[in-house]
């Protein structure tokens, strides 16, 4: 439902304007839904706050509800209409029915390509050096493996023994795509990639046992401009740290001895270790990153330091998400539902209690602030805004449609000043701490004051739309609301409104530019909450 | 707005491991944090751990500079038809710029087209040994702003980055205007502030100082009077329901806190920095009614009020594959004009001992000239050996390091790399070369490479310090 939205909305709006917004809590964003578990993971997330003495948060309302499943899901802001209509809807099933319908929508794979592209490193310039065909190639593989739902387990599998071109067999940019080409770079990169572990921490014996594996990759060039094959060379000594490593016998990382034959590629020797059910390794690697992102911290915090000195915190929990994935043959999708429709996660931001193990046992949903493409996209989608990007190294340029959303950007080098301010992933080493959310002067000055906030707001067509057609101030609050945080403003909201409108400070279309520009800059906007 | 110093300094205290968690929205425990510091604190040589405290909290005595200005040349500008001209080496190699003209120190030749920093050269070095084989512009301005290799996990931040850690925040700099400051664009495709994370990178002013006002991105919003602004504030303060409805919570506060400051900046005095029509018009003709001259007087302004490091970006067309002769007569002269002024400018307002001014680009320029077309008369890359400037905060002028060979081709003597540059600088700035940056996974990186990093060194410039 994308047709025209504004526009609808406000018309839809227009005529419910004498219907006051569905009853509330104390605030707008808790409500009085019961805690009562709706699955295994509600159960052993209530049980272990239960035994830390923390109460959970109240279940959220709808307004934060469909706000938070778009973010979280598709990484867009739901419109005005889409909001509304959800908040209205009767139907107790509404929760579930909105998260199978995100779950199928296209941006679910744009925006989980996205967070795929940070984790694989998907840039086409310095320092990984990708190039810009091959960019484009591995992020439209690994977009259709989400769309198309591909088991997790096949995924990685083609990523980790594909041979080929670099623009023909876009999985073999895995090789490529990371700083340190030598066999120990690449076993640390798969180790972070598919362990969430960090190998440059492990004994030197083990890191040398699993970088055996990758003595074999070979990489060529062809007649074609940047193009590489990269395949598996039986005969590969040409380096002093492969030589170095070559003498090591292939040990799993578990510390079981490998048995490789001569003319075994031995990536599919390790990826079937590796992907195996009994591999606890892999499984809780995926099963905890879904976690963090949708919850916003790990089982294991951070979800790819996973080491005997950081266990997680609930161990049941992380088991259940493991078995989940298993059984469903590593379907991330059902894990996914699984998160998404539990009590668990549709808990407020608001806690009981400060408490710090009601944070790492999820006693609420934390704050965050939103993705620096998320956000700018929001931006576009209320304002009506565009973003030119395009990059001018290396020739020939790249230019990118003006309507694509940041979100479905491929390549991490494209270069935008305001993805850079917001902290976007650089991409260069995979780590999830890389994307850096914090708030920074700044960031704060350019929503506040600079001349591209100004211009877009400016040029909305939410303002045109509301303030041209001769709405009174609570119908104008009321479609900016909706448009903007996805709730029916309260009544208080409404009166500030009303007096800021009447009090002949502004003009009336400067007083609807103040209040777009108000509700922009409010943490409720800025924040995933 | 009305702000009390105290508020003021509140802002820039550091935050705690967990309210800087918090706001990174990886919330981590109490318990978390604690153990996180002890694990840092052991990781580290515990010597170490004490100095960089001991440094952050009392600036050395011996630092004499307290600023840098950094000349960025983007592109990488001929050594030959600047700083290290080569008039023997025959037209293949210095083409029509074969008169250099002597400076105001004895011995001293620069290219003519520079005759006012010719009259300044007592206040400057010139550094024509420098040197890092790279010539790549991405990879040689990563090394020449890092002092760091390409490659390994790490993306290491500039030397503007690592000013702002120690001589910013931690240092108690409590100005109100960011301690990094790039006029006016960034330089994109570059990272700056490299693991230290997007805290430490500049900010970049936008706008043009050359236009009859400086609209300086997020700090002059034209057509908005600072009525309206009050007004608006006010609003938005009035319908932050969900602050709220969370009081006290750390990462709204902290934005709270970032918010104060954008506006200490948007209604307060400190934004009037940019409001060049506060100088006298004969000065801003001297230094050139142009980008980088009037850039050049910014960052006097804004080294005045303390900020630790300006870069100027400047994008002049310096990477002259094609006709180099015809760009460097055009846009010397721009150059030449804009930076001699700045140097005695400097020296005027008594800066010039506690300012380092550090002029470089990426690489130099291949010495022997591509005449055929397409080049017609132009130059490629060049990393085997460059010049590059440092005046003022303690740097003594007056004098030429190393040199490069008959035809400008290869170091002769005494090879200086990125690392030996910016290690000289730090000394002058109080901050110790081998300080240890605070790495987000709790590696040891020091501000420099250290001896177990190999990496190529002629020594710091104890010459000229």
């Amino acid at each position: 439902m994308t047709r025209s939205a504004p526009i609808l909305a406000l018309f839809l709006v227009a005529s419910f304007s004498g219907i006051a917004a569905p009853a509330l809590a104390l605030n707008p964003y808790d409500s009085k839904v019961d805690q009562t578990a709706h699955n295994a993971i509600d159960e052993l997330v209530f049980a272990k706050l239960d035994q830390c003495k923390v109460q959970p948060a109240a279940v959220c309302s709808d307004g934060v509800f469909v706000r938070r499943a778009y973010l979280d899901v598709i990484g867009t802001l739901p419109s005005g209409f889409e909001a509304r209509e959800f908040i209205l809807d009767r139907s107790p099933a509404k929760r579930l029915v909105l998260i199978d319908k995100l779950l199928e929508r296209d941006e679910f794979a744009d925006y989980w390509a996205m967070k795929w592209s940070d984790v694989l490193r998907i840039k086409a310039e310095f320092p990984i050096n990708l190039w810009p065909n091959a960019a484009q190639a591995y992020h439209r593989w690994v977009r259709t493996c989400i769309r198309d739902n591909v088991p997790y387990d096949r995924m990685v599998r083609q990523m980790l023994t594909s041979s080929g071109s670099n623009f023909r067999v876009p999985p073999v940019n895995f090789y490529r795509a990371m700083q340190n080409h030598e066999p120990a770079g690449i076993a640390q990169t798969v180790a972070l990639t598919f362990m969430g572990t960090r190998a440059d921490k492990w004994p030197k014996e083990r890191l040398a046992g699993m970088a055996a594996f990758f003595t074999k990759v070979g990489y060529k060039a062809t007649a074609e401009w940047k193009e590489e094959i990269v395949f598996f060379d039986p005969c590969k000594t040409n380096t002093a740290a492969s030589n170095e490593v070559a003498m090591v016998a292939a040990v799993f990382p578990d510390g079981a001895a490998a048995h490789l034959l001569p003319d075994q590629d031995p990536r599919e020797v390790f990826a079937d270790w590796l992907i195996d059910p009994k591999n606890p390794w892999f499984t809780q690697s995926i099963a905890n990153r879904v976690w963090a992102w949708l919850l916003g911290r790990g089982i294991i915090q951070e979800p790819d330091d996973a080491r005997p000195d950081n266990p997680p915190s609930n161990p049941e929990l992380l088991a259940l998400l493991q078995r989940e994935l298993i059984t469903s043959h590593y379907d991330l999708k059902h894990l996914y539902r699984l998160i998404l429709t539990s009590k668990t996660y549709q808990l407020s931001a608001i806690p009981k209690a400060d408490s710090s193990e009601g944070d790492t046992n999820f006693s609420h949903y934390p704050l965050r602030r939103l993705d620096a493409e998320v956000l700018i996209d929001a931006l576009n989608k209320i304002t009506g805004g565009k973003e030119n990007y395009s990059s001018a190294i290396p020739e020939p340029f790249t230019f990118i449609p003006e309507n694509q959303r940041s979100i479905a950007l491929e390549d991490g080098s494209i270069t935008s000043s305001f993805l850079e301010l917001f902290g976007r992933p650089s991409r260069d080493t995979g780590l999830e701490s890389e994307r850096n959310n914090r708030p920074t002067p700044d960031q704060r000055l350019h929503l506040l004051n600079s001349t591209q906030t100004q211009r877009k707001i400016e040029q909305s067509p939410m303002i045109k739309n509301l303030v041209v057609a001769g709405k009174s101030p609570r119908d104008i609050a009321t479609g900016m609301y909706l448009g903007i945080l996805s709730r029916f403003p309260t009544e208080d909201e409404l009166k500030i409104v009303e007096g800021y409108f009447q009090s002949g400070k502004v003009a009336r279309r400067e007083a609807a530019v103040d209040l777009v520009w108000s509700l922009i800059n409010s943490a409720e906007f800025l924040y995933r909450h | 707005m009305n702000t009390s110093y105290d508020s003021i300094s509140r802002l820039f205290k550091p935050l705690t491991d967990r309210q800087i968690a918090r706001m990174s929205g990886t919330a981590i425990s109490r318990r978390e944090a604690v153990q996180r510091t002890l694990l840092g604190a052991a990781g580290l040589v515990l010597g170490h751990h004490l100095s960089l405290r001991a440094l952050a909290a009392t600036p050395s005595s011996k630092a004499k500079a307290k600023s840098v200005i950094q000349i960025w040349m983007w592109g990488g500008p001929s050594h030959l038809d600047t700083w290290d001209p080569k008039p023997e080496a025959g037209n293949d190699y210095c083409g029509p710029l074969n008169k250099p003209i002597a400076t105001n120190v004895d011995g001293i030749r620069i290219c003519e087209l520079m005759p006012l920093l010719a009259k300044q050269a007592d206040k400057y070095a010139i550094i024509r040994s420098m040197t890092h084989g790279s010539n790549g512009h991405e990879t040689a301005s990563y090394m020449v702003q890092t002092a760091r290799a390409q490659g390994g996990r790490d993306v290491f931040p500039s030397v503007g980055a690592v000013v702002s850690l120690f001589k910013g925040a931690q240092a108690g700099y409590k100005g109100l205007l960011p301690p990094y400051i790039v006029l006016t664009e960034p330089q994109g495709r570059f990272s700056e502030a490299g693991f230290l994370g997007p805290r430490y990178k500049p900010f970049a002013t936008g706008g043009d100082p050359g236009q009859s006002r400086f609209a300086v991105e997020g700090v002059v919003a034209p057509g908005i009077s600072d009525q309206r602004q009050r007004d608006r504030r006010e609003l938005l303060h009035q319908l932050d329901t969900l602050e709220h409805a969370m009081p006290g919570d750390t990462q709204l506060t902290a934005a709270e806190q970032c918010e104060k400051q954008a506006y200490d900046l948007i209604l307060g005095d400190a934004g009037k920095v940019f409001d060049l029509s506060q100088e006298k018009d004969e000065l801003r003709e001297r230094y050139g009614r142009n980008t980088f001259g009037q850039s050049c007087l910014v960052a006097r302004r804004l080294v005045e009020r303390g900020v630790p490091y300006v870069t100027i970006n400047y994008k002049g067309g310096w990477d002259t594959h094609k006709q180099n002769f015809q760009v460097m007569r055009r846009r010397l002269p721009e150059m030449d004009k804009g930076m001699a002024t700045l140097l005695q400018d400097l020296a005027q307002h008594g800066l010039l001992d506690s300012t380092i001014v550090w002029w470089s680009g990426e690489f130099g320029r291949t010495p022997k000239i591509q005449w055929e077309a397409p080049w017609s008369g132009g130059r490629g890359h060049h990393g085997g050996v460059f010049s590059a400037v440092v005046a003022g905060g303690g740097f003594k002028g007056g004098q030429v390091i190393g040199a490069s060979d008959a035809k400008g081709d290869a170091v002769k003597e005494r090879p200086v790399y990125p690392g030996d540059l910016i290690g000289s600088m730090y000394e002058l700035l109080g901050i110790d070369p081998e300080a240890k940056l605070p790495h987000p996974q709790g590696l040891v990186v020091s501000a420099t490479p250290s001896a177990a990093d190999k990496a190529p060194t002629g020594g710091r410039l104890k010459e000229i310090i």
